[in-house]
């Protein structure tokens, strides 16, 4: 069992290189297509804009084989902006597209509360995962972000989350995984949830 | 939710983690990864770790440190300490740094916290805001406490806040160590002003102070030392007090 950590240049790469070791679990970081096609399972960790990290997927002729490895039936977990490019386009960078797996759009938060949202807040499971597994309905897991999700897709919805609005926070369809939230960041509940990702899927 | 974030915060100079009164006076409480790892394991929602070490060479041992941190807590934590170029910050996140704090960086050269926000994103900049009560209202100092600049603390929260900090760690050098409670006044109005969190820090010494942090001072996130670090309280003693009084915390 081998892990692609996909290196598109932004930050945050390495602590979920960390967890990996830590659990472990083989892993590589790496922007090199063929380490992505070899290996048994993809993350895309997040932090950054949208449109950047799209344009240096381009860039490093990653898109491509992103798509062909999902459409492979490849394990693909993509976390914050690994969640938000899945969708159609941003509002961060609206004329850039995104993956365009998951049907909706990403909008910023217009809300009372502070944005970012930054700390921890719970998510309630919207249908049953494997992803989930020894992970409790209002759990805790560690959010930093001013974009969300939307989504006609109800049957992709696997969590949401309540700050301001109620919002979609992780998503399963097929072999796409994807959450809102730092798993990487968000103590043993995280830790759970990227050993299910890399063992039980 | 969004819950409350409870944040201890460790000094550590020359590789040890130290705790003063009034930033002097320090004392050896112990070794920062095994403090890391136990905070972590009691539930810290995040660490903060702030190098006072003065010296070059020492800094190195301050990236070890992070290194190790990195490859045993899995919750967010900040690293501040004499930052004072971006190469600075760089070398910190790419080491396991989640984010960063400065201080007098961010008054005597504002830029950075623009260009470092840019390239690295506002969520791992957090200003360290050294206030002072004066007649007036309350001043920002630097250099440790030990240099006045002539500034408002609000105005220049502001000015943090619209050139892209993404959070404020607001200090008191009146409450620093005293166990006497945060300046709930300050806190409140850069909170109530700003559209980022702000972390309330200085002068924790009771649960009651740590609840009042959060409402009447309006603070996202509480950091405190000394009752951590003397085990005056459990961080899960801490967070079911809040609980009981209706603040949410994860627990």
């Amino acid at each position: 069992m081998r892990i692609a950590i996909i290196d598109y240049g932004g930050g945050n790469i390495g602590s979920v290189k960390n967890a990996l070791d830590y659990l472990g679990v083989d892993s590589i970081i790496t922007d090199n297509p063929d380490e992505i096609i070899n290996a048994d399972k993809m993350i895309l960790p997040g932090q950054g804009r949208f449109g950047d990290v799209m344009n240096k997927l381009n860039e490093k002729n990653l898109i491509k084989t992103i798509l062909e490895e999902i459409n492979n039936k490849k394990p693909y977990l993509g976390i914050c902006i690994g969640l938000q490019i899945l969708f159609e386009s941003g509002e961060e960078d609206p004329e850039i597209k995104g993956l365009n797996l998951i049907k909706g759009t990403v909008p910023k938060f217009k809300i009372e509360q502070k944005v970012p949202q930054i700390g921890w807040n719970s998510i309630t499971k919207m249908k049953y995962s494997k992803l989930l597994n020894g992970i409790n309905n209002l759990d805790f897991f560690y959010f930093v972000h001013s974009y969300y999700c939307i989504t006609d897709d109800k049957e992709s919805i696997l969590t949401k989350t309540d700050y301001g609005i109620n919002f979609v926070s992780a998503i399963e369809k097929d072999n796409i995984y994807a959450t809102q939230f730092h798993p990487e960041k968000s103590g043993k509940s995280g830790l759970k949830l990227l050993k299910n990702f890399c063992e039980v899927i | 939710m969004l819950t409350k974030r409870i944040i201890p915060c460790l000094d550590v100079k020359n590789g040890r983690v130290v705790k003063g009164t009034k930033f002097k006076n320090l004392v050896d409480i112990g070794d920062p990864v095994e403090l890391a790892i136990k905070y972590y394991n009691e539930g810290a929602d995040e660490l903060c770790f702030l190098d006072i070490t003065a010296s070059i060479e020492k800094r190195k041992t301050m990236i070890e440190m992070v290194k190790k941190v990195a490859d045993n807590i899995f919750i967010p934590f900040t690293v501040g300490g004499g930052i004072k170029t971006i190469e600075d910050i760089r070398l910190l996140l790419k080491n396991g740094a989640d984010k960063v704090t400065f201080c007098t960086e961010a008054i005597t050269n504002p830029d950075i916290i623009k260009e470092a926000s840019d390239k690295f994103g506002s969520q791992c900049i957090v200003i360290s805001v050294d206030v002072k009560r004066n007649g007036k209202g309350w001043e920002p100092y630097i250099y440790g406490g030990k240099k006045e600049t002539g500034l408002d603390a609000l105005e220049f929260a502001k000015k943090c806040e619209k050139l892209g900090a993404g959070e404020i760690l607001l200090n008191s050098l009146d409450t620093d160590g005293m166990k006497q409670g945060y300046d709930l006044e300050i806190t409140k109005q850069i909170s109530e002003s700003l559209n980022i969190p702000v972390i309330a820090s200085s002068g924790a010494g009771t649960l009651e102070q740590i609840y009042e942090a959060f409402t009447k001072g309006k603070a996202d996130a509480a950091l405190a030392a000394s009752i951590f670090h003397y085990n005056t309280y459990s961080i899960k003693q801490v967070k079911d007090y809040l609980k009981n009084k209706g603040v949410d915390v994860r627990l």
